[in-house]
């Protein structure tokens, strides 16, 4: 019998605009020691789903039209809410995406960890906390004892996830729940996280259920993976099976959405269109106190009409660069020539000027755009600023840029919340192309987006490269994405660069340790190649 | 299709869409529509007030003395036998007044002052902001009896008093909000798009600063309304026999007992002025945010 046995479980949501199906009669199972992974896009139902059966979702406008889900045997559907609470604390754990928010600021980890303990056992003070430094040593926390009274802000977000993983375990759960647990975090720290999960996994023998969005994040540990569309479920099977024997079309897409070539190189030398030399980005930390190096010393350039690759986790530097270029923190020293000018001693109208020539697209499309201005306004807005158009001949200018980044010209007077990311996405570019700007900072432009939608924006800003002859610095962790759209791929470590070459350079044959490290780190690499 | 777009951008043109998308919400809430129309009946009527009061702000009939509304006196008299009526719109036009000029008077300065120092940051907005804590630190009664003192009794001047008081608290509401905001990569984004600060300030900040704003703004035309009763009630206001709403309503509760029309008329006078106001406030909270369902 399986650990977990979902069974046409069917949920919809229930609102003036009318009933929606959010799942739609899916059955999978989880057996003990083996993860099962759900994938699918935002909106696909596969949180819903497991929330559901743990009786996590408002009921109303939550409603559950069927099916069972059998945990051991018992019908969770049918239990009551005094019971579904007992077996969540106990034999059922979930980790969540964030785990920030998931963590009290003002408790230290040591005593959230004893919380359940204390509460849910009959354990003394001293056992449990000999109990929670024990799974904290297990999760990977190097010295326990002294951490044991810190607060969750002064750990690093992968330290965070493994320790609200530690605390999942606390109870010895059965099943364990983890909800897209890595997409907060670095390649390099994911890939650590994903080996601890199927570590504990095989250890402690418990079922897994892994919810993610991209396909290649568990193309290593799964055992068994269901594809969600649009409340169903597509398809399902063994990693084998869906990776290799695919017959879908949506789980084809997914697959195919998974960049794994390289750009082949630019056929000619082009002329430099930015020079960076010994560019020094730092920021104060107040008097008596070490100035965060976020840049260090950094030189290198910037080929016209090519697409340079800036990789590097968080921390390392990667969006000061591109900001710094821009003029969007102050440089510390250094000169970045841009064309001919220097760009950092700029200002006023000057810069004003050179601001039209370059650009940035930013990374979280919900944050980038004016909630309250409508598409038509934000389009409008540089047009004019730039005297690119004037008030009569905007509308169309408008909607010139609205026809080249995808937009169907009535969505002209609706505001940001009333599009999808990767719609936003298109308006943020639209207006980050309004200025004809000759250059463009892309910083991490497609890692908010769904994996299907990331490849439609990626295509787009190709093409848009293309026919604009812009050229871009594109700031990513993501190493696929990089070395997909790169001509060039600089590595940054710690504010300094530590390798640059072509994509295929880089990936066949890395110089550093450093490079080695992250090219081992992309999840799924193996299967794929 | 195509003709559809076109009045859009015909639309789009007029003005900034976000005020007029929100007159077009606005007029659908019915609760804050009739509260503006209210307040702008009760300002018609303050403004007309000289041409249109039944009696001479200052005819007394002491014979008559304090009388129940009557076919004469439709509101009743007060114990000099002044008209009730009369007396409250004439208070109407110091009240409402105070109210709206001193409470714009703290907007403008308030909502410029706390949004250049949260955009700015830094030093300027370390000075500017400790400029607000001294303000706040004196004795606001002091402060008003000072200046009464040094230009004499004036009525415009209570105005500018009140307004100085009440800006501090409204640029700490808007250097909070702005601080916030200037996070935000839209901001960012304004900036590389080579948008001047001011600019930036004006058509980025403050419509996304306004729901606390606006919130904050109803709340404060009525205590300023307050205010005025109170200093006018120690003597530093508006003397008789002029009168304001507070006023009558503070002669109306020593008397209320005997003659309780003369503090529930004019109660009532300000009770419905404020909740015109709240309504229309909640209302163009409501309107401005966009992203309520556009239904």
């Amino acid at each position: 019998m399986s650990l977990l046995e979902v069974k046409d479980l069917a949920v919809s949501f229930v609102t003036r605009m009318g009933t929606n199906k959010a799942v739609d009669g899916i059955s999978f199972t989880v057996d003990t020691g083996k993860i099962t992974a759900i994938i699918g896009e935002s909106g696909s139902g596969k949180s819903v789903a497991c929330y559901s059966m743990l009786g996590l979702v408002p009921m109303p406008p939550g409603r559950i039209d069927g099916g069972t889900a059998l945990f051991e045997g018992q019908d969770l559907l049918q239990m009551s809410e005094a019971q579904l609470r007992e077996i969540r604390g106990r034999d059922v754990a979930m980790i969540f995406q964030d785990p920030m928010t998931c963590l009290n600021p003002f408790m230290t980890i040591g005593k959230q960890l004893m919380e359940p303990l204390l509460y849910h056992q009959q354990v003394s003070k001293e056992q449990a906390r000999a109990r929670a430094i024990e799974l904290l040593d297990e999760v990977g926390i190097r010295d326990p004892e002294s951490t044991f009274e810190n607060y969750p802000h002064q750990f690093s977000g992968g330290m965070r996830q493994r320790v609200m993983i530690a605390m999942a375990l606390i109870n010895e759960p059965k099943l364990l729940i983890a909800d897209e647990p890595t997409t907060a975090l670095d390649v390099t720290i994911q890939a650590q996280i994903l080996k601890l999960i199927a570590n504990l996994q095989t250890k402690r023998d418990i079922g897994v259920i892994f919810i993610s969005h991209d396909l290649a994040v568990v193309a290593d540990i799964a055992d068994q993976i269901v594809v969600m569309q649009q409340g169903k479920i597509v398809e399902g099977g063994d990693s084998e099976h869906i990776f290799h024997h695919a017959e879908h079309p949506y789980t084809r897409k997914l697959l195919a959405a998974i960049p794994a070539d390289s750009k082949a190189p630019m056929p000619n030398e082009p002329d430099t269109l930015i020079e960076v030399r010994k560019l020094c980005t730092w920021f104060d930390q107040g008097r008596n106190k070490e100035p965060v190096k976020a840049v260090n010393d950094v030189s290198f350039d910037i080929r016209r009409g090519e697409v340079l690759g800036l990789v590097g986790e968080s921390g390392s530097g990667k969006s000061t660069i591109g900001r710094s270029i821009l003029r969007l923190v102050p440089v510390t020293s250094g000169s970045v020539n841009f064309d001919g000018t220097d760009v950092t001693t700029l200002q006023g109208n000057g810069l004003k000027t050179f601001r039209r020539r370059m650009q940035m697209i930013f990374q979280d499309p919900f944050a980038s755009l004016n909630p309250r201005m409508t598409v038509f306004d934000t389009l409008a807005e540089p047009l004019l600023l730039h005297g690119i158009e004037n008030s009569k001949s905007v509308a169309s200018g408008v909607l010139k840029l609205m026809d080249d980044v995808g937009l169907a010209r009535n969505f002209v007077r609706k505001y940001p919340h009333e599009f999808s990311g990767g719609q936003r996405q298109r308006i943020a570019i639209g207006r980050a192309l309004a200025t004809r700007p000759e250059f463009i900072v892309a910083d991490e432009p497609v890692s908010a987006l769904d994996v299907t939608i990331q490849a439609q924006i990626l295509d787009l800003m190709q093409d848009l490269g293309k026919e604009y002859g812009l050229t871009m610095l594109f700031v990513s962790h993501d190493l696929a994405v990089v070395r997909h759209l790169a001509d060039r791929i600089l590595v940054l470590y710690k504010g300094e660069i530590v390798e640059q070459g072509s994509g295929e350079d880089l990936f066949e044959r890395p110089q550093q340790d450093y490079t080695r490290q992250l090219l081992s780190s992309i999840p799924g690499r193996a299967l794929l190649e | 299709m195509t003709t559809e777009i076109i009045t859009d951008i015909a639309d789009a043109e007029q003005g900034s869409s976000l005020w007029h998308d929100a007159w077009l919400r606005l007029r659908k809430n019915r609760l804050a529509l009739a509260g503006g129309i209210i307040l702008v009946g009760f300002s018609l009527i303050a403004l007309l007030t000289p041409w249109i009061a039944p009696y001479a702000y200052d005819a007394q009939n002491l014979e008559l003395g304090a009388s129940p509304p009557s076919a004469q006196h439709w509101l009743g008299t007060d114990i000099f036998g002044r008209d009730l009526l009369t007396q409250i719109m004439y208070g109407g036009r110091v009240s409402l007044a105070v109210g709206f000029v001193a409470t714009s008077v703290a907007l403008l300065i308030g909502v410029t002052w706390g949004a250049i120092a949260g955009y700015v940051g830094g030093k300027v907005d370390a000075v500017m902001m400790r400029l607000v804590d001294i303000l706040y630190a004196l004795p606001f009664m002091i402060f008003i009896v000072l200046l009464m003192v040094v230009f004499g009794r004036n009525i415009l001047l209570l105005f500018l008093a009140i307004g100085a008081v009440e800006w501090l608290t409204m640029a700490r509401i808007m250097r909070g909000q702005v601080q916030q905001l200037r996070q935000q990569e839209f901001v960012e984004a304004a900036i590389s798009l080579g948008l001047p600060p001011r600019t930036i300030i004006r058509r980025h900040l403050i419509p996304n600063a306004l729901g606390p704003i606006i919130v904050y703004t109803t709340l404060t035309i009525p205590s300023v309304m307050l205010l005025e009763a109170f200093l006018s009630f120690l003597g530093l206001g508006i003397q008789p026999p002029q009168t304001s709403w507070g006023l009558l309503i503070s002669y109306g509760a020593e008397t209320m007992e005997e003659f309780p029309w003369l503090l529930i008329f004019p109660g009532l006078a300000l009770t419905i002025t404020l909740f015109s106001l709240n309504f229309l406030g909640d209302g163009l909270r409501d309107a401005l945010d966009v992203r309520r369902s556009k239904d």
